[in-house]
């Protein structure tokens, strides 16, 4: 029993520890979007803006975390956790990967100036 | 007799196999974790159609914090992302709440479980109500625009690169009065006016030498391209056609149409899982309240709706990050 209560202390532990975290990655976002240091916006990597990667990386990381940690995906057994995260990591990479590819081509088509935008 | 027998809801509890369950959890959070991966795949559907027209038409994108800059009591300040940053923290805290209620559950804490629902539950309407608030101002705009002959939206800037509204363009408002049933013909009714016609502001604008004009197109550093006095007049002249204030399904003065729909449609879908989860909550809340999981023996239930909860979190994680960061 008193193993009992001490880990019932400590996941509350972490919990009040994940949403430190999840707070100061917020913050983090949010100052990182208001200022806009100029080398993150003029610099890309893969067509992406550097400061939007750093956007997606912590949110990638927020997401895990409200996952693991407030979803108690960290205590499932190895087959639930791939069944649910891995159907939806590589399906969802991979519709992004088309469609953001193909969002870019159409754009580059009506920059050459193939269809005028002011007619 | 059958049917009149209460179910615990703990007979059954893991999924098959016999005395191996192989996933070791019960049939219903199995069938919570595989609805939020259907709906996980929805939500990012509709995020990628975002990001496919956001790179179509990256030129004329709108920027986010020069859309989402009010916040309550401060008028006329400017106030990038501070509200929506509050929203995201208000429903992160709540899902800290939920999952406490969890923990409390799994302690068989039945008052600690009460108390952390009811704050899930206001957090969550803490957060409706944002939500609508920040509709209101989309929908009301800031300092209106104007639209060209191809649908394009170009604004207004003063000599240092501030935003100008177009009530400090237009000299006086020579509008006409919209026409109601009562006062016009009795079957149809006027569109919205705008508070000034295109002649108002194009002559306001050739009497201001301070003016600039703002075209949707991106040098190649990426921010958009601010024409000089001789080039702002000459576009406005040729190619101005509509006064656009706010926003709706058709035109909005922030840029591309398709923000506007996309911004109605994936935050208004979140707003609506949003609204489900709290409808959730309030009836697990006054199960709680009634000791039903307490004769049943075990809080499973709230864990359950936690998971939903959280996930409505996650999907707002991601919301975030693409209409208001990137």
């Amino acid at each position: 029993m008193a193993h009992d209560a001490t880990s019932h202390e400590g996941s509350e532990k972490r919990i009040w520890h994940v949403f430190i975290l999840l707070t100061i990655l917020t913050t983090a976002e949010v100052i990182l979007g208001i200022i806009k240091p100029s080398f993150l916006v003029e610099h890309k990597f893969l067509a992406l803006k550097l400061l939007n990667w750093i956007f997606i990386i912590l949110t990638i990381v927020k997401a895990y975390y409200i996952t693991w940690a407030f979803m108690h995906m960290e205590g499932e057994t190895k087959g639930l956790r791939r069944a649910v995260v891995w159907t939806a990591v590589f399906l969802i990479s991979y519709l992004m990967f088309i469609l953001l590819v193909e969002g870019d081509y159409i754009h580059e088509v009506y920059k050459a100036g193939y269809i005028k935008y002011n007619f | 007799m059958e049917a009149t027998v209460v179910k615990t809801g703990t007979e059954g509890k893991t999924w098959g196999g016999g005395d191996h369950p192989p996933l070791k959890a019960s049939y219903g959070k199995l069938m919570m974790w595989f609805f939020i991966l259907s709906d996980a795949l929805t939500f990012s559907g509709f995020l990628a159609a975002y990001g496919f027209s956001r790179y179509k038409f990256i030129d004329s994108w709108p920027v986010a914090d020069e859309v989402f800059n009010h916040f309550p009591f401060l008028h006329g300040v400017d106030a990038p992302m501070y509200y929506v940053a509050l929203m995201t923290f208000i429903l992160i805290f709540s899902s800290v709440t939920m999952v406490l209620a969890v923990s409390a559950g799994h302690q068989m804490k039945k008052n600690k479980v009460i108390f952390y629902m009811f704050l899930t539950v206001i957090g969550g309407l803490i957060f409706l109500g944002s939500q609508a608030w920040e509709w209101k101002n989309f929908i009301q705009g800031t300092y209106g625009a104007v639209e060209t002959k191809s649908g394009r939206i170009i604004q207004f800037l003063d000599t240092e690169g501030n935003r100008v509204a177009l009530s400090d363009i237009a000299i006086e408002s020579t509008q006409r009065q919209a026409h109601g049933r009562s006062s016009g013909i009795w079957y149809s009714t006027d569109e919205t006016l705008t508070t000034f016609t295109i002649e108002d502001i194009k002559k306001g604008f050739a009497a201001n030498e301070n003016l600039l004009v703002r075209i949707p197109k991106l040098d190649e550093k990426g921010h958009p391209i601010q024409l000089n006095r001789q080039q702002s007049l000459e576009t406005l002249n040729t190619d101005a056609i509509r006064v656009v204030e706010g926003a709706n399904m058709y035109r909005n003065e922030y840029g591309t149409p398709l923000f506007a729909n996309f911004f109605f449609f994936i935050t208004g879908f979140h707003g609506f899982h949003v609204f489900t989860g709290v409808l959730i909550n309030i009836i697990i809340f006054f199960n709680v309240i009634l000791g039903t999981y307490e004769r049943r023996g075990s809080y499973e239930m709230v864990e359950k709706v936690g998971l939903y909860w959280h996930f409505v979190d996650l999907v707002w994680v991601f919301v975030f990050t693409f209409f208001y960061l990137v």
